[in-house]
């Protein structure tokens, strides 16, 4: 095999892992979108505060330690502990939630039955407000994801797969912690698509996104379906901040994944979660290729940046549901 | 307390039991309107309970009262013997009480099957993470719930439209669904809110069939409030006539096809 198909091969792979990590984003949005028509702009804030608090909580830092100090006078910073990885996960987890049911008592449950662009500007609000505590919790300082996650190319794949061309050719480089992300996405997702297909509360889910007087109706619980949704866009965007934070640090451009997760909402349409991961995986793949084949050659590259939202926007035009959407016209 | 009602049987062999739900002295307002003034009425175990009346009479709100959808500012609900505090609608289904709407609330996004087994979720106790991977106690719990949504559909005649997203389905079939997934709550109570409403003299034959079949077959006690008079006096043991958010007539259908304030007000017959 020639060179130039395998490094295309090689291109693609790499494509596809981006993608998850695109996808993984994306998840978030979609859960919520389809249990309460919200279009969630605090997404990419939620992962951002996520990966804040593990990092904080691991470091054993005081969390607003800027604002106990100038209050009292003191000098505290940290406790002068680390905390496992497993538990400092599992403590932020909590806290996830904890927020979740948060923003549905002061925030949602006085918007019930509001139009949905009053929904969406409660969320951009809800961004910024998360923005500043997680600033004043945690500090502002660029943080390093100290989670052992493998990272740098696997020398075992780019071993594997040398043979395969010619002398100018020295093996797929894949990056280990798009391996790991992949991995970890893959569980997510049917984990996730089991909990909607076969549990009662993913029922009851499905149900509330569909009808809330139907839902009330057969005894399920607004509140609670909406606290238990947030919770779980809370834990993707856990590990959407994780994945992201130790690819490039844990600081505040990283709420700005969000905005990547727009154009695989439109690929992949609103309500579906199979869509959030196929529509990650074909921006993924299609800037890859494309940058690839024709930006970099032909454009003078960084094509990149632009080439997702150019595809989205071709999506819109002639498919505005998105590959897997439903009813989204009359919903927005 | 309210004296204690023997059982009886009816004509037609079915038993009519004790007091199933009481309401007393109710009061509804909205802002200044009152919508129900100080009505009480009970419902018997086993028996079907129509309420009537003029549009506007109140008849939705007292429906909306015992499912839980509006609170009374007076008045007690008492129900299978003990009184019931304000509830929210869910709390409401999950004591037993399955309703449907006049105007139908169905999940129009999913397929029939679907939408009846919602009407399962009270009923299915098993921990979420034997639910996602299908094991253990779910299993036999989810193969006995469909076994009832089954004979649910079989019983009400879907079977053909079993897949079908709600969505496609005619008027009078989406009447028969949403009966369905009540029914699939296997309710103590069942309230139907004008269950014929908009249909054909046939459709409206064939839910009438439906109801005294549920009625028959379950034991289920249905409550259902009515416009089409013919119907209602055919098909209830009791009829609770209202207007202007009184009650005007309490009684079985030749009762109250027989007081004259009920002429006066609802069926507008002159009298002398």
């Amino acid at each position: 095999m020639s060179a130039d198909f395998l490094y295309g091969i090689e291109v693609v792979i790499n494509g596809l892992m981006a993608g998850v990590l695109y996808a993984l984003v994306a998840l978030g949005f979609v859960l919520i979108f389809k249990a309460s028509g919200i279009f969630n702009y605090a997404q990419g804030v939620m992962a951002l505060f996520a990966a804040l608090t593990l990092v904080g909580i691991m470091e054993g830092q005081v969390p607003f330690s800027h604002l106990i100090n100038a209050i009292f006078g003191t000098e505290v910073h940290h406790f002068g502990w680390e905390v496992p990885a497993l538990l400092a996960i599992a403590f932020t987890v909590l806290i996830m939630i904890a927020f979740a049911w948060a923003v549905q008592r002061f925030v949602f449950r006085h918007l019930v039955g509001q139009e949905p662009i009053i929904l969406f500007m409660a969320t951009i609000g809800l961004a910024y407000f998360l923005e500043g505590v997680g600033d004043l919790m945690w500090g502002s300082d660029i943080k390093t994801l100290a989670l052992g996650l493998p990272q740098g190319g696997s020398l075992w794949v780019e071993n594997l797969t040398n043979g395969l061309g010619g002398d100018d050719f020295y093996g797929f480089f894949i990056d280990k912690l798009d391996m790991v992300a992949t991995v970890v996405a893959a569980i997510l997702v049917v984990s996730l698509i089991a909990f909607a297909q076969y549990t009662k509360q993913g029922r009851a889910m499905r149900a509330v996104a569909d009808d809330h007087q139907a839902a009330l109706s057969v005894g399920i619980s607004l509140n609670y379906i909406w606290v238990l949704v947030w919770s779980l866009a809370g834990i993707v965007a856990l590990v959407a901040g994780v994945m992201w934070g130790a690819k490039s640090g844990v600081q505040f451009s990283l709420s700005l994944i969000a905005l990547k997760a727009l154009p695989v909402l439109m690929l992949g349409g609103f309500t579906s979660i199979p869509g959030a991961i196929v529509g990650g995986l074909i921006i993924g793949v299609g800037e890859k290729l494309f940058e690839y084949t024709i930006g970099a050659p032909y454009l003078g590259g960084a094509t990149e940046n632009w080439f997702a939202y150019m595809l989205a926007l071709i999506f819109l035009v002639f498919r505005p549901q998105g590959l897997f959407g439903e009813k989204i016209i009359e919903r927005v | 307390m309210k004296d204690i009602i023997e059982p009886y049987v009816t004509p037609d062999g079915r038993t009519i039991g004790g007091v199933l739900m009481d309401m007393r002295n109710i009061t509804l307002r909205f802002g200044g309107v009152e919508a129900i003034k100080d009505i009480s009425l009970d419902i018997r175990e086993g028996e079907i309970r129509a309420i009537i009346g003029p549009n506007g009479a109140g008849k939705s709100s007292m429906l909306n009262v015992i499912s839980g959808f509006y609170n009374p500012q007076e008045g007690e609900v008492w129900f299978r013997g003990e009184e019931r505090p304000p509830m929210k609608p869910y709390q409401v289904a999950r004591l037993g009480i399955a309703r449907t709407f006049q105007n139908i609330a169905l999940f129009e996004g999913m397929t029939v099957l679907d939408n009846i087994m919602t009407g399962r979720l009270t009923h299915m106790k098993s921990g979420m993470f034997w639910q996602a991977i299908w094991a253990g106690r779910a299993e036999t719990e989810e193969v006995h719930n469909r076994e009832i949504v089954e004979r649910i559909i079989d019983f009400l005649e879907i079977q053909a439209i079993r897949k079908t997203p709600v969505g496609r389905l005619p008027y009078g079939l989406k009447k028969r669904v949403e009966l369905a997934r009540a029914l699939a709550a296997e309710p103590k109570l069942l309230l139907l809110d004008e269950p014929m409403a908009g249909m054909n003299v046939e459709e409206k034959e064939d839910m009438s069939r439906f109801i005294l079949d549920v009625n028959d077959e379950f034991g289920t006690t249905i409550a259902l409030i009515e416009h089409d008079m013919g119907v209602v006096m055919d098909l209830s043991d009791r009829v609770v006539v209202m207007d202007y958010g009184r009650k005007i007539g309490d009684g079985t259908p030749d009762e109250v096809r027989n007081n004259e304030q009920v002429i006066d007000a609802y069926l507008g017959v002159a009298h002398d």
